[in-house]
């Protein structure tokens, strides 16, 4: 266990680990998202009292849960980095957060698209999206803090120690915004809290969510490659790359 | 299948205008984030192997 | 360090307590709050005029104003006690004692609780007291005032708390000023909600009580996690 841990921290070894499995998650991606795509689009039959309109769950839920997950991810990576000085963990939680801000913009943007023909309006404070807003601001400022530092082991600690105080909160966050939103509004129609799905309308949304989720650990291991080449340039392996 | 026709399929039972730019959007982002993570690794690499050149050159 | 003894020695020799610690960090605190001035006052100017500002923005209806007294005088607050955190840690960073602070053998987050207990005395509790006076102006009825005190009395304190871990996150780097802003209100939104959200049911007639209990767990988990993070926060923006 240890000597794994020690050797997860060398950066060449993990360049290489990446390099390994990597292929795995890229070919998961790209044949769970066009089947979920066309499954989800053109196979699922059209909801009964929302109609077609009801295929941007398809997106909204996938970007929702990533969102969430990414956050997480985040919070572990700095975790492991604030406990055991594992540099790689940072670049790890660098290289995610774009990703985790892009989906939650996604899942903002699909939701408030959902809303116009539901609700009449482009925007509700509805529980979810005001959480999700939220959420946003919460990404925004752990990428505005690394980018206030630049690079270096004093903003790398700045913004893990930032992670982990914002993942602590994301609960209480959500939680309060729940007991507001029924403090202020009966409970309307939500996006997902409805009636038992068929099986033929929640496998395509499965798909779609698992299909995210390769491509998002695909992403983060190249990119957590690309962020090793630029830190460790002056090192001899690095060199070797580039012949 | 759900639709009869490839143009009741992008007319999306009149939610057309609600349904193509949230599943846009989600395109747009996979496609931008795999295109700027390997247009990334293209400019790491150039600037490695220039500075591998300018220093391998005797001054 | 001798634990078991609750005390530790300084380099002359001399046994400094954990409690006598904290009231030496105390009144170190009020006393250069005393010799500033300004620091008190400024945070409820603040209040009052953001307060002034809204009904002439709005409209000086007493039903309509009435309505909103509890959300406006909640982020009139806010707002209040997050232009004071800039200082909070910039001072003492700038004169070196921050530096003393971290090589002091006494446990960085006690002296750092210390601080944001000052924090909270010159700006959360006037404005807590002062904050009637503002729902004054804003028809605030008669039934939301001790909810309001009290929320403000409570809620001000986690807002201290969460505040000085940006604070701290940011003392550092040359312009943190809008930085902090966007670090911590997003993490000030549980407070704003709950804090409202008492002083509302009060007028409503029905029971402030749920809100302010979760005020105060809210103010339980800040105050037990909080001085750790913002001890952290320091050693990174100090030390590097």
């Amino acid at each position: 266990m240890w000597t794994f841990v020690h050797k997860l921290g060398s950066p060449k070894w993990s360049y290489a680990i990446c390099g390994r499995l990597q292929p795995f998650f890229w070919v998961a991606a790209l044949i769970l998202l066009p089947i979920g795509t066309v499954w989800s689009l053109a196979i699922s039959p059209p909801d009964y009292q929302m109609g077609d309109s009801y295929r941007i769950i398809y997106v909204h839920v996938p970007s929702a849960i990533l969102a969430q997950s990414v956050f997480v991810a985040m919070a572990l990576a700095s975790a492991v980095f604030l406990i055991w000085k594992i540099k790689v963990a940072d670049m790890a939680a660098s290289v995610m957060a774009p990703f985790g801000a892009a989906m939650t913009a996604l899942g903002l943007f699909s939701g408030s698209l959902w809303g116009v023909p539901t609700w009449g309006t482009w925007w509700t404070w509805d529980a979810r999206l005001t959480s999700m807003l939220i959420q946003l601001f919460l990404y925004i400022g752990v990428i505005a803090l690394r980018g206030a530092f630049g690079r270096g082991d004093q903003g790398a600690k700045a913004v893990a120690v930032l992670t982990l105080v914002g993942v602590v909160n994301i609960p209480i966050i959500k939680y309060s915004v729940v007991w507001w939103n029924t403090l202020h509004q009966p409970a309307t129609f939500s996006l997902t809290e409805r009636p038992a799905m068929p099986a033929s309308m929640w496998m395509p949304l499965l798909v779609m969510v698992l299909g995210f989720y390769a491509l998002f650990i695909a992403l983060t291991l190249y990119r957590l490659r690309n962020e090793l080449i630029r830190r460790e340039s002056r090192a001899r392996w690095v060199q070797a790359l580039a012949d | 299948m759900a639709f009869d026709s490839f143009a009741a399929f992008l007319t999306m039972g009149g939610y057309a205008k609600y349904v193509w730019p949230a599943w846009g959007l989600a395109a747009l982002i996979v496609v931008g984030f795999i295109l700027w993570a390997r247009l990334e690794r293209r400019q790491l690499m150039q600037t490695l192997k220039r500075r591998q050149r300018r220093e391998a050159r005797p001054s | 360090m001798s634990a078991n003894s609750g005390g530790s020695t300084t380099g002359r020799g001399e046994e400094i307590g954990l409690w006598a610690g904290c009231v030496a960090q105390v009144r170190r605190e009020l006393k250069i709050a005393r010799r500033r001035g300004g620091d008190l006052v400024n945070p409820l100017m603040f209040l009052a005029l953001v307060v002034v500002l809204f009904p002439l923005g709005i409209s000086p209806e007493p039903d309509l104003l009435a309505s909103v007294a509890p959300g406006l005088l909640w982020v009139a607050a806010l707002l209040a006690m997050l232009l004071s955190l800039d200082g909070l840690f910039r001072g003492d960073h700038e004169d070196g004692s921050l530096e003393q602070m971290l090589l002091s053998p006494l446990p960085l987050p006690v002296l750092c609780l210390a601080k944001v207990v000052v924090h909270w005395l010159l700006t959360g509790l006037p404005l807590a007291l002062c904050a009637p006076l503002l729902g004054v102006l804003l028809a605030l009825p008669g039934a939301g005032y001790l909810a309001l005190m009290l929320s403000l009395a409570l809620g001000t304190a986690t807002l201290s708390l969460i505040g000085a871990i940006g604070a701290a996150l940011t003392v550092g780097l040359p312009r943190g000023g809008v930085l902090l802003s966007l670090l911590v209100l997003p993490l000030y939104i549980p407070v704003l909600i709950f804090g409202a959200g008492a002083v509302k049911a009060a007028i409503e007639g029905g029971m402030a009580g749920p809100a302010l209990a979760l005020l105060g767990a809210l103010l339980a988990l800040a105050l037990a996690a909080a001085p750790f993070a913002i001890a952290g926060g320091l050693r990174i923006s100090v030390n590097g």
